[in-house]
């Protein structure tokens, strides 16, 4: 059957098996201890995990190693498939970062465009007062879905633009480790079924977070959920360490660690937080499923006669706050590390200009990953906390801005008195800014104790980090998928679409993120299916709706654009923009191995505009010649 | 990795690769392991329960015995002492079994239950995630020690026996720091 020669086919049907095997194997241990035989979590549970091992035998990721294991040695296959149509390489493991790359950032496209549907099914609700369209269980579930589909999303963003560019901008023929790359990737996709199949499972209603008791409470659909995360953070795990050993180990000669493209500096950034942080939502989200299916008592304040007599203290919620923070947290900077070294990356391209300040740049990416360690519990200010946590918390938090204001500095002194031109990447880049800046400076008064008390848990907070994610991941990521569009495909995406998608977008944006602030300054909770009509807020709920539904309206306009052009559009040049960076300096689309022969550094990054300057010394053979 | 197929140099670039991937790997384990203790030190405080002090001093000492078994079996590779070796991984694995058995077969069959509030949550939880590990280590002694057995390791090109034996110390270092949290700091109550 050609179907099944997909990867993707396999792993599915691989999950499937892999769930009924452990659904049986639990049943059938119940029986034999005698138990009632059906428990639907534990079954569940241990069912979720072989569908996941079921997943990636099925798709092929674990092959290679399970020959090494036993011996074996395997060739490193590159190329597209030889027996089936090019494209299948796509559904299937493969192991060239390019193909892993594209894979990730179709993926987390996918999940944003279900998030996204999911929130303007409950944004049209809230557009008036009362209930409407879905009852009050149906909007918790709802919500938690939207958050954590989209931070699934942004985070295989992150990986498409880290495995496509990492190893093209310092000149690796591939990242250090291919098949933990494919099998990176690969875990994401059982990962994100789970997640989705909670709906199916009586959904939850903790939202993202999942704190307890709430979570301890909830319907098996938040097992499912956290199960689901777990899978994705192996995904950030392996990830991370794939690109922190590939940069440090396979820059190009020349290539000393100053003289890096920023956008290599963020993703430095990135895995250094995603490699370390994420072991603790992992812990944090098992505690919570050995507190539910095992009754280990971590977060209960409330303790069974046995536990008085042997004198143990009670479990405690803060600390499922603490263990969560200190991931979630730092992972806000995941999320917008990599957008904001896109910035950096861009403008001095479409400015002429060299960047302004590149090494305050790239330590600043540095100093906000270390120093957003140190700022979790700022989301803990009402959560009744120790007090005296509060202070210190707080001027930490404050310290973050000073990195994140040498980024702005940074821009406006790139741009200043620059060579401004405006094609859409630039756009986005130019609007990413305007955003982030929303976001950054709704920030501080939420850090800020006495502040925070008023704004906590309202739709200011909403307000506040959607305009950081949107400024500091989807805008960026959207320029950086225009920027290398005609490299990956060979193609020019539509420069009149381009634009009308960021005329959409941009506005929309403002739109809805001041109301949702302005609502949140006039009373309105987050999370939460109605509102008194008496807050007088029906009118911003209503702009914030139309606002959501010009945003969707305007991806899918890049949808139609990057598709139809991908196999229609005119033939891309080599290096349209006049970039200084390696990955312009051959052909468009890549070749399979990237580079025929190894370049030299020879010079500054963005020394645009600088007569005579070089960076790239590629060898005579390769294509075109470097820019200005 | 492919072991015969390329060279020397390209075999000992590889490993480094690997090496520093390993070790990232441990960086990103030690913030759960100690996300562990922070759980410990958040909930018992300067409290812990009565437990039994002898056989967590014995598997205490069957654990680190058993690195030293391991280091043997790494040593003895890089002289090609193939037998030495393939015996050394043997003894180290029933080590990390009579471990096992002393934390799951006595430990866990103490008082303490798993659902004692917040003793019982940290002891099980601290000790059933190190347990998992070292069961995780056994399997990859068994890997190691079937591939040795077909011949697969030399003097010069063991990277897959050096994985295993810093993976294998790694578990036992972090016992190292389990063992006082759980048994030796705070006043039992
Ligand atoms: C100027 C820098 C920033 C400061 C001072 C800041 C501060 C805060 C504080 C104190 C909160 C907790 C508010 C509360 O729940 O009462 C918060 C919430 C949040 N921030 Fe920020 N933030 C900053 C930048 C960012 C960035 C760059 C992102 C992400 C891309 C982000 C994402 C979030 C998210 C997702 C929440 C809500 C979490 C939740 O409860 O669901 N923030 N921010
Ligand atoms: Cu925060």
């Amino acid at each position: 059957m050609v179907i099944f020669s997909l990867g993707i086919i396999r792993g599915i049907v691989g999950q499937i098996v892999g769930t009924a095997v452990g659904l049986i194997l639990v049943t059938l241990i119940r029986l034999l201890m005698g138990l009632p035989a059906w428990k639907a979590e534990p079954a569940m549970i241990i069912g979720a995990l072989i569908g996941a091992v079921g997943f990636m035998i099925g798709v092929g990721a674990l092959s290679d190693w399970f020959k090494w294991m036993g011996g074996k040695e395997t060739p490193m296959h590159h190329g597209p498939p030889t027996d089936k149509p090019a494209w299948t390489r796509y559904f299937s493991v493969d192991y060239n970062h390019k193909v892993i790359g594209v894979q990730y950032a179709v993926t987390g496209i996918l999940l944003v465009l279900v998030a996204g549907s999911l929130a303007l099914i409950f944004r049209t609700e809230l557009a008036q007062t009362g209930l409407q369209y879905i009852e009050a269980a149906t909007f918790n579930t709802l919500f938690g879905m939207h958050g954590i589909v989209m931070i699934a999303g942004i985070l295989l963003g992150v990986g498409g633009m880290i495995n496509y560019l990492v190893p093209l901008m310092i000149g690796a023929s591939d990242m250090a480790f291919p098949r933990l790359n494919a099998f990176g990737f690969w875990i994401n996709v059982p990962g994100a079924i789970l997640v989705i199949s909670a709906l199916f499972m009586g959904g939850w209603d903790t939202g993202w977070t999942g704190y307890p008791p709430l979570s301890v409470l909830a319907p098996m659909g938040v097992q499912a959920f956290m199960l689901g995360v777990y899978l994705v953070g192996i995904s950030s795990i392996v990830g991370s360490a794939n690109t922190l050993v590939t940069v440090a180990k396979m820059r190009a000669p020349g290539m000393s660690w100053f003289r890096m493209p920023i956008f290599v500096w963020a993703a430095v950034a990135t895995s250094i937080i995603q490699l370390t942080a994420t072991q603790l939502i992992g812990l944090s989200f098992l505690m919570v499923t050995v507190e539910r299916v095992l009754g280990m008592g971590f977060f209960n304040p409330v303790l069974t006669a046995h536990a008085i007599e042997v004198g143990s203290p009670p479990g405690n919620v803060v600390l499922f706050q603490h263990l969560f923070w200190f991931y979630s947290h730092p992972a806000v900077y995941v999320f917008i590390l990599p957008g904001l070294g896109i910035i950096s990356e861009l403008l001095p391209v479409f400015a002429r200009k060299p960047l302004f300040g590149y090494k305050w740049i790239a330590l600043s990416s540095l100093a906000i990953a270390l120093v957003g360690f140190l700022v979790w519990a700022h989301h803990m200010f009402t959560a009744g906390m120790e007090p005296f946590l509060r202070i210190p918390f707080q001027f930490a938090t404050m310290l973050v801005a000073v990195p994140t204001g040498v980024k702005f500095f940074s821009w406006v002194g790139t741009i200043w008195r620059g060579k401004l031109e405006f094609p859409t990447p630039m756009l986005f880049v130019l609007g990413a800014i305007s955003v982030f800046l929303i976001g950054g400076l709704t920030g501080p008064p939420n850090g800020t104790v006495t502040t925070d008390l008023y704004l906590h848990d309202t739709y200011w907070i909403v307000g506040h980090f959607h305009a950081t994610m949107f400024g500091g991941f989807i805008f960026p990521f959207f320029a950086a998928l225009y920027y290398w569009f005609p490299k990956a495909t060979g193609r020019m995406y539509n420069e009149r679409l381009g634009k009308l998608h960021f005329w959409l977008i941009l506005p929309g944006f403002w739109v809805q993120s001041l109301g949702q602030i302005a609502v949140g300054l006039l009373g309105m909770r987050r999370r939460i299916a109605d509102y008194d009509p008496a807050l007088g807020i029906q009118n911003g709920h209503v702009w914030i709706t139309v606002a959501g539904y010009v945003i969707g309206l305007s991806v899918l306009v890049m949808i139609y654009n990057l598709a139809w052009s991908a196999r229609k559009g005119p033939v891309a040049a080599a290096n349209p923009w006049r970039s200084r960076s390696p990955e312009f300096q051959i052909p468009s689309p890549i070749p399979e191995h990237s580079y025929a022969e190894a370049f030299v550094i020879t010079g500054e990054p963005y020394d645009y505009g600088l007569p005579g300057a070089t960076y790239v010394a590629m060898n005579p053979s390769a294509a075109p010649a470097a820019a200005d | 990795m492919s072991a015969s197929a390329i060279s020397q140099a390209e075999y000992e670039q590889q490993e480094s690769a690997n090496r520093l991937g390993l070790w990232l790997f441990f960086a990103s384990e030690a913030f759960m392991f100690a996300g562990l203790l922070v759980a410990r030190f958040y909930l018992w405080g300067d409290t812990r329960p009565h437990l039994d002090q002898a056989v967590a001093l014995i598997i205490t000492a069957v654990l680190l015995l058993s690195s030293y078994s391991m280091n043997r079996a790494e040593v003895m590779i890089a002289h090609d002492d193939r037998k030495g070796f393939l015996n050394s991984l043997l003894i180290t694995a029933a080590l990390g079994v009579v471990f096992l058995i002393g934390v799951i077969g006595f430990e866990w069959q103490g008082h303490i239950r798993p659902t004692d509030g917040a003793f019982g949550a940290v002891l099980y939880g601290m000790t059933g995630m190190h347990a998992l590990h070292v069961v995780s280590g056994i399997v990859f002694i068994f890997i190691v020690w079937n591939n040795g057995r077909k011949g697969h390791y030399s003097a010069d090109r063991h990277w897959g026996v050096h994985a295993c034996a810093v993976w294998w110390h790694y578990i036992d270092l972090v016992w190292v720091f389990f063992y006082p949290a759980l048994y030796l700091i705070g006043t039992a109550q």
